[in-house]
């Protein structure tokens, strides 16, 4: 046919486009035909027109379709025999190649172990403190300020906003409890003694936390001389008797009646410490001081509350943001806020930084969130890898299966059902790891996560999760696999082109990325852990107990007491202290000294001690002397620590005077820092006074010579004698001072924990890799080895590639660990640095494991013999 | 009426079909049609109904045929078929029969 006599190209090309494929090969023959007939009776343009308008009724929607004739019987994608018969090729799959699929269903598997625990944590995280009923309205009472220029919030109120809130704002709050800490208290019924952790609360608090009661009734602390235990505590001292009615003795002094039993608040509570509550009227009967000191100048307890159902957070805390300043106008040079902090940010939420921005635990959420979907992708990629580099063996599969009928979308079909059989192993395999992990995970984590059995939230998620996996990780070879031309494969001309591992090598590098990171982060996690415990903490820590003073029967009786100690000869030093060496128990204001700037405002730590208690807890000087019993001047002495004196300014301290509060006191030493705070932050500036009256808690100095069981039998003997109503409770301060890292040295050990399974499943994948390459070369070695290559050429040769994959995977992850970690130390005002030796250490210790990873493999290859090698087809 | 419904444009269809013989598929169909009824059919139409009628089970098809001048393509030839062909004759023999009962005269009448 000559050119004049066809119809246009780009109508030709639409019909070929949108026509049903059934009819396509007819109707063009049939409308070429015509407009053939059309031109030569009609001439080109009517011809053309017609063939135009002919070609747009057989158009959608206009055209009707063919419906398929069945020429032969054609099985549904679905169909039960099919889908057994995947099955069973799978499965055979699976059976013969056992490393892989050991490799590929256990990486698989760590990875969503990794993930499910993870999940597990972040749940309990973010339902912290869910379990109370009234968790949506229920807030702290919360004052910040700003001073020279540095936001701080606390949580310590005073007494009269209380009363403020109750009856000036009773229409926004539901309950205003006030409360005081959750602090050890001797419990006893009878001749049982227990030292329990309880606090004492406004009565309303029951109803607000809406304990449950197992006996008794939440109004149980209307009376004075009533306690609500909990039902954990009411087990150790009345086992299964009814407690109701019986008297329970508080600290050797407080008679009271036990009212009700609550069940135990669950682990993920910040109340689970508290197992018993007192009334606050019976606080404020046992601490008489209060009554004098309890105005806005006293910042000790806490304030808990519920909104009203009318009303909201915001709204409370805008009305209530300035009682400070309005109440007490002097402290408005500070800009006092007061506000609410809502429970459901409590946990998260609780620290803000300098700026007043909240921050807190929610960045170990995002941290861990973060490492859970990296180990998860890790494992998926390791699987779409060993899938990918395995296709070429099943590619005459595929070639069969096309040429006996199969459409391009059984394959995909059956690709996806195999991993999917694959992800549901190792869904089950992973499940079988969290439960088996579950109790060392709540260990190292400090949680009590249980299986969810029953939550339908965990296996919705688990399976949507797992069927996304199977998804994902099998669409790769799925998708690839079925693209294999049947023709080329069966004539054995097939063969991957030269960039077909590019992908598989990108993906390589970005798990090494992701491992090299991660070993980075934990190198400076333990190195800023280990900076920080190599501190010099300024005292001794070795052989110091403490025992706290929570009776009465301990005052009064410092000398008799500290005779009677050393006499034992358990005891070499005895001294009392407002606070323990590892805490500093207040900040106050109100000191002046020569050349203050009035304008600077000031603030101390202070610690009250008796005369002993540098020689106890081995303080060093750097100038001056301890105070001394032989001079009668040194009870208004002061001595002071090394920040202290930079902190005021002053050249030559010892001899001169600072006025707290009006009264005179002399310095007459300087001690080197002592570490009293966080082991991560500046010292803070602090004052010793001597006060025997402000004692919180005796510290004693163990005889070094003697084991320590039998001085603290000894020393329990003395305690007993003046203590009687007492259990003799103590602490090791080395154990106290330690415990001051167990946070970083939790999120250090998951930390590691995680990274080192990172690396595990990516070195199960490079271990998978490797022993596809050597398979598929093993011709090539063969002919190497023939011509007189040596086992070294050829284990340098199949290592060479994964060396450069991790060396690009190192340099990637160098500068994003780098970045991550920098911004995470700034958090730290006492840190470390990081050191280039960090990523040298971590790029060579990951170069070493890829190599034996792959060497295990390249000298297997390398040592073939090449008759062997050479001869097989 | 127990049989399946035929509207007019496919009964003229389905008789092209018959007319062809061995010959019927869309061109010449289309062709015919115009010939013999002088109606301008638009390609469409002949195709769906063709498939339609197929889907009836009036006609059945087959490939063949190819030729140069459709570019080496097939030709889907339609048959009829012996249900067609008996709904032919009765469609047929049902005019007749309605045809003796119309009364002379009055198409005479309307003649005029």
């Amino acid at each position: 046919m000559n050119k004049q006599s066809s119809p246009p190209r780009w109508a030709q090309k639409m019909l070929a486009w949108f026509h049903p494929e059934d009819t396509l090969e007819e109707v063009e023959g049939d409308l070429e035909e015509l407009y053939g007939y059309w031109y030569q009776r009609h001439g080109k343009t009517p011809a053309v027109l017609r063939y135009l308008f002919s070609v747009i009724s057989v158009l959608p929607p206009f055209v009707r379709k063919r419906k398929h004739e069945k020429d032969y019987y054609t099985p549904s994608k679905f169909s039960p025999d099919m889908i057994r018969n995947y099955l069973k090729v799978a499965l055979r799959n699976l059976i013969r190649n056992k490393t892989y699929s050991a490799l590929n269903i256990g990486g698989l598997a760590t990875g969503m172990a990794v993930a499910m625990m993870i999940g597990l944590w972040i749940y309990d995280e973010l339902s912290f403190n869910k379990h109370h009923e009234n968790y949506d309205r229920i807030a702290k009472v919360m004052q910040g300020a700003t001073v020279n220029g540095d936001f701080g919030a606390g949580e310590y109120m005073p007494l009269p906003l209380a009363t403020i809130l109750k009856t000036d704002f009773a229409a926004d709050f539901s309950h205003v409890v006030l409360s005081s800490w959750t602090q050890e208290h001797i419990i006893a019924h009878g001749e049982k003694k227990f030292t329990k952790k309880g606090n004492f609360m406004s009565p309303d608090a029951p109803e607000m936390f809406t304990l449950k009661m197992v006996r008794g009734s939440r109004e149980g602390l209307k009376d004075v001389s009533t306690v609500l235990l909990s039902e954990s505590v009411s087990q150790t001292l009345f086992g299964e008797d009814d407690p109701l009615g019986k008297i329970v003795k508080i600290d050797n002094k407080l008679n009271v009646k036990v009212t009700g039993v609550y069940e135990d608040l669950p682990y993920n509570s910040d109340f689970h410490e508290m197992t018993f509550i007192a009334p606050w009227d019976l606080y404020l009967l046992s601490e008489p001081w209060i009554k004098n000191n309890g105005g806005w100048e006293n910042n000790s307890w806490q304030i808990l509350a519920q909104i009203s159902p009318a009303s909201d957070f915001e709204a409370v805390s805008n009305k209530i943001r300035d009682l400070r300043r309005i109440n007490v106008p002097e402290t408005a040079y500070m800009k006092p806020v007061i506000f609410l902090q809502p429970m459901s940010r409590w946990h998260l939420y609780g620290e803000w930084d300098k700026s007043g921005n909240p921050e807190g635990r929610i960045q170990y959420v995002w941290l861990f969130g973060i490492i859970g979907v990296f180990v998860l992708l890790l494992a998926c990629i390791n699987f779409m890898n060993l899938s990918t580099a395995r296709s070429e063996k099943r590619a005459k599969e595929v070639g069969i299966r096309k040429a006996v009928g199969s459409f391009r979308s059984q394959l995909i079909s059956q690709f996806f059902s195999e991993s999917l059989l694959m992800v549901a192993i190792a869904f089950v395999l992973s499940l079988v790891l969290v439960l088996a992990m579950l109790p060392l995970f709540n260990e190292v984590a400090d949680k009590q996560l249980s299986f969810p059995w029953k939550e339908p939230l965990f296996w919705a998620s688990g399976l949507s999760f797992s069927l996304l996996t199977g998804i994902v990780s099998g669409s790769y070879p799925a998708i690839y696999l079925s693209s294999f031309q049947a023709v080329k494969v069966l004539k054995g001309t097939f063969r991957a082109g030269r960039f077909a591992s590019v992908p598989r090598q990108a993906l390589v590098v970005m798990q090494f990325t992701v491992s090299v990171t991660l070993i980075i982060g934990t190198l400076v996690v333990f190195r800023q852990i280990q900076h920080a415990k190599n501190r010099p903490v300024g005292y001794e820590r070795n052989g110091l107990i403490t025992v706290g003073m929570n009776t009465p029967e301990l005052f009064g009786v410092y000398n008799p007491l500290r005779g009677e100690l050393l006499k034992t000869g358990a005891v070499v030093e005895m001294s009392t202290s407002s606070s323990p060496a590892t805490r500093l128990g207040s900040q106050q204001i109100g000191f002046e000294w020569e050349g203050k700037d009035p304008a600077f405002k000031e603030q101390f730590g202070i610690v009250a001690i008796s005369h002993d208690f540098g020689k106890t807890v081995g303080w060093q000087f750097l100038e001056g002397r301890d105070f001394s019993r032989s001079f009668s001047t040194d009870s208004s002495g002061v001595v002071i620590n090394e920040t202290a004196v930079k902190y005021m300014g002053l050249k030559d301290p010892v001899g001169k005077i600072i006025k707290w509060n009006g009264r005179p006191l002399k310095i007459l030493g300087v001690i080197r820092d002592m570490v009293m705070s966080s082991p991560f932050s500046p010292v803070y500036q602090t004052v010793f006074i001597i006060d025997y009256g402000w004692a919180g808690v005796i510290n004693l100095r163990l005889n070094p010579e003697m084991s320590s069981s039998e001085s603290l039998s000894r020393v329990e003997t003395v305690f007993r004698k003046f203590n009687p109503g007492s259990p003799f409770d103590y602490k090791f301060t080395d154990q106290q001072y330690a415990l001051k890292f167990a946070a970083e040295e939790r999120i250090g050990t998951l930390a590691s924990v995680f990274a080192a399974l990172a690396v595990f499943i990516s070195c199960l994948g490079l271990f998978g890799l490797a022993s596809f390459m050597a398979e598929q070369r093993t011709k090539e070695m063969g002919v190497r080895k023939v011509l007189g290559a040596s086992v070294f050429n050829l284990w340098a040769l199949l290592s060479k590639d994964f060396v450069m994959l991790v060396m690009i995977a190192f340099m990637i992850a160098t500068p994003v660990a780098w970045y991550l970690l920098d911004n995470w130390l700034q958090k730290y005002e006492y840190r470390t640095g990081i050191s280039w030796w960090i990523f040298i250490l971590s790029g060579a210790g990951t170069l070493l494991i890829t190599l034996l990873t792959v060497s295990f493999q390249s000298i297997k290859a390398a040592l073939m013999n090449p008759v062997k090698s050479l001869r097989s087809e | 009426m127990k049989r399946t419904y035929l509207g007019e444009f496919e009964e003229m269809v389905l008789l092209m079909v018959a007319i062809l013989d061995q010959e019927a598929y869309g061109v010449t169909v289309n062709q015919a049609l115009e010939e013999h009824t002088g109606r301008i059919v638009a390609f469409g139409t002949v195709h769906n109904t063709l498939i339609r009628l197929e889907e009836k089970g009036f006609v059945n098809s087959k490939l063949g045929g190819a030729t140069a001048e459709r570019g080496g393509r097939r030709k889907r030839l339609f048959q009829v078929t012996a249900l067609g062909s008996r709904t032919l004759q009765e469609m047929h023999e049902l005019r007749q029969d309605l045809w003796q009962m119309v009364p002379p005269h009055t198409l005479r009448l309307s003649r005029l």
